[in-house]
């Protein structure tokens, strides 16, 4: 899978987490650029986006990503390995 | 919304629960607002977002109350101002084996085993009495679900020192407590954890992380199975079936094969699937849910496969067969109107997709599941499904084949007479009208959610509710029984009054339409007048709102003598009576002291 093909999945699972059709993520995205984007809220992008791609983070993954580049970083690995 | 129907997809629910909320709050606007608090020995926000949607799709909007994490036990017995001000209808209670505390160390004796037992189960119930003491309200509790590992293995689950061992005797312990208090109800977290799979329902990253007891995903299954609960609290439960034949009641076409070519009986697989089915859908008659046929064939044709000697269900066993080529929402429509029910607690069941589709494009508030294609999944699809989830089984319900089979023979004998009061005289009609009493608590509080038609106020009421009206010395009760000469028609008519001075508020008058136009209302009406005298009351004030159902009883007030004294633009009228000015209106029912 192409890294741009991940940022567009991506694209739609922030739309449909947020509810906003206008949110476009890039590797600088961070939860200071999104408004809703707590703890809470949190746990539902991660368990979307494994649904989204069919992986599973593990526990040190989640608690690590300090941007959606990082989170990218672990789909290519995971996606790849598939 | 068919996304909320069994099989739902969890991730799709979880990932578009912001616009599914959108899209179900304008998808209607007669929504049942109730107030519930959620209590949590974990986090809980997905879970009450989730519980949200599901009450939306079953036509009810919660207003919540949330507890910080883990502050079940702090908020209930303790108290929380913010908890105080909601006022909840309704408690959930949110707890998992996790919130066990007391757990058997391997080198207790049986005695500090049975003393950890007590005290847990204590810890938890001064959870329970505190909330019954300060909102009277209706508490669902959480049983616990089994632990992630097993200690002692197997026998974990026979030896007393076992957690599966002691969390099965405390969930004993909850179902001994919810068998004596009627407005305490057990949400089987037990069953539905096994039912979704422990490896999967159990995950420990979820927890370390988040501190959700459960994995995320498993929440709208968790949330589906409580909002059960809560729809068939509130009267929302399906009443009845709609019932396909070919490939649904039995293998194969009757009107092509023939009834011996059918698949019923022992012989194969397929179709001991379809007597299984057959035998599902009698259990569920037995708790009162109605049977009926909607099927394209010829009537003959219909009524010989339900002769079938291997049949379980036979044509005695249905209230309403439509065997016919008209449409299937014409027929479904026909046996809503029949049965004097709302076409929305119809379930549709059809094997056939096309035919599911129509229902649904035509009736949108209709169930139609989706069956699939496999006979031996039928149980489990409508099983998982909880349109009849139970809360409480009433006498009616048990009878209510026999009460629709004598409604049946009532009309045979209408259609007799060229006057209707000579009908009404030959029916025999008895009633006994007397404030509530403790017997029929259950079925007068399922008759305030299920009555919708001839409902002056569609004010809803729990047990607790009802019980706590009849101990008011400033409340007015009355529930009214009828038998005539073909039967029992139970409790049909409760009224509510509230005492202000030598005033009295009429603040809830409903009747089952099963005796409309039977004078019972007038009976009740009489009764009403001779309590008021009674408590000096010299004026009594009723009100109508009308909803999408209770048209009918528009003109009610009027009808008794009333003055009407205001109506604003929503139709919403008041109306006065002077009790001095009543005269006894029954003329056809003895009225038994």
């Amino acid at each position: 899978m192409t890294k741009e093909k991940i940022y567009s999945l991506l694209d739609e699972v922030f739309q449909d987490v947020f509810d906003d059709e206008d949110i476009h993520v890039t590797s600088e995205t961070t939860a200071n650029d999104i408004e809703d984007w707590d703890s809470l809220e949190h746990i539902n992008l991660v368990v979307a986006v494994e649904a989204k791609f069919g992986i599973k983070f593990n526990m040190n993954e989640v608690v690590s990503f300090q941007n959606v580049g990082e989170m990218v970083d672990v789909i290519v690995q995971r996606v790849g390995a598939k | 919304m068919k996304q909320f129907e069994y099989p739902f997809d969890a991730d799709y629910l979880l990932s578009k629960k912001k616009r599914l909320k959108r899209e179900l709050l304008a998808a209607s606007d007669q929504f049942l607002e109730i107030k519930i608090a959620i209590l949590g020995g974990s986090t809980t926000s997905d879970i009450r977002q989730i519980l949200e949607l599901f009450l939306l799709h079953h036509g009810i909007k919660p207003a919540f109350f949330e507890s910080e994490y883990n502050r079940f036990y702090e908020d209930a017995v303790f108290g929380n101002p913010e908890l105080d001000e909601l006022k909840p209808d309704l408690v959930f209670i949110h707890t998992t084996y996790r919130n066990v505390r007391n757990f058997p160390a391997l080198s207790d004796s049986s005695e500090a085993v049975q003393e950890k037992l007590e005290t847990e189960f204590g810890r938890f119930r001064s959870v329970w009495e505190a909330l019954e003491q300060k909102y009277h309200c209706t508490v669902i509790q959480n049983n616990f679900d089994f632990p992630f590992y097993r200690l002692l293995g197997s026998k974990d689950a026979s030896d007393i020192h076992g957690r599966v061992n002691f969390l099965t005797r405390l969930n004993l312990k909850f179902a001994e407590y919810a068998e004596s208090h009627s407005a305490f109800l057990v949400h089987d977290l037990n069953y539905l954890s096994a039912q979704y799979g422990l490896d999967r329902w159990h995950d420990e990253s979820a927890w370390y992380l988040y501190k959700y007891a459960l994995a995320v995903q498993a929440i709208p299954c968790l949330a589906n199975s409580v909002a059960n609960i809560i729809k068939a609290l509130y009267g929302k439960n399906k009443k009845a079936f709609a019932l396909d034949l070919d490939n649904t009641l039995w293998g194969g076409i009757v009107g092509d094969d023939g009834v011996e070519k059918l698949s019923l009986g022992q012989e194969t697989a397929e179709s001991e699937a379809f007597t299984a089915f057959q035998a599902y859908l009698k259990e569920l008659q037995s708790l009162g849910i109605l049977l009926n046929i909607d099927s394209k064939n010829e009537m003959c044709n219909a009524l010989a496969g339900l002769e079938h000697p291997e049949g379980v269900l036979k044509q005695d066993d249905f209230i309403i067969i439509k065997a016919n080529w008209a449409p299937k929402s014409q027929n479904l429509a026909e046996i809503a109107a029949a049965l004097n029910i709302g076409i929305d607690s119809i379930v549709f069941v059809d094997d056939n997709p096309a035919e599911r589709e129509i229902i649904r494009q035509t009736f949108p508030s209709v169930s139609a599941p989706e069956l699939g294609t496999e006979p031996e999944k039928y149980i489990r699809i409508l099983d998982r499904n909880g349109f009849f989830e139970c809360v409480g089984i009433s006498t009616e319900d048990l009878n209510k084949q026999q009460l629709y089979q004598e409604n049946a023979r009532r009309a045979d004998l209408l259609n007799s007479f060229t006057n209707y009061d000579e009908y009404l005289r030959s029916l025999q009609m008895t009633a006994r009208i007397e404030g509530f009493v403790p017997m029929y608590m259950q079925r007068i509080a399922q008759l305030t959610n299920k009555s919708n038609q001839f409902n002056l106020t569609t004010r809803r009421y729990t047990q607790a509710e009802i019980e706590a009206a009849a101990a008011d010395p400033d409340c007015i009760t009355l529930y009214g029984k009828l038998t005539d000469k073909f039967g029992d028609n139970g409790v049909v008519s409760v009224v509510i009054g509230h005492k202000r001075g030598d005033e009295l508020d009429i603040v809830l008058w409903i009747m089952s339409c099963r005796v409309l136009k039977r004078d019972m209302e007038f009976a009740m009406m009489d009764a009403l007048a001779a309590k008021c005298r009674a408590a000096s009351v010299k004026t009594v004030y009723g009100y109508y709102y009308p909803t999408a159902k209770n048209g009918m009883v528009r003109d009610f007030y009027q009808l008794h003598g009333f003055t009407k004294i205001s109506e604003d633009e929503n139709g919403n009228t008041a109306w006065r009576l002077d009790i001095d000015s009543y005269q006894k209106q029954n003329r056809f029912i003895n009225v038994e002291d």
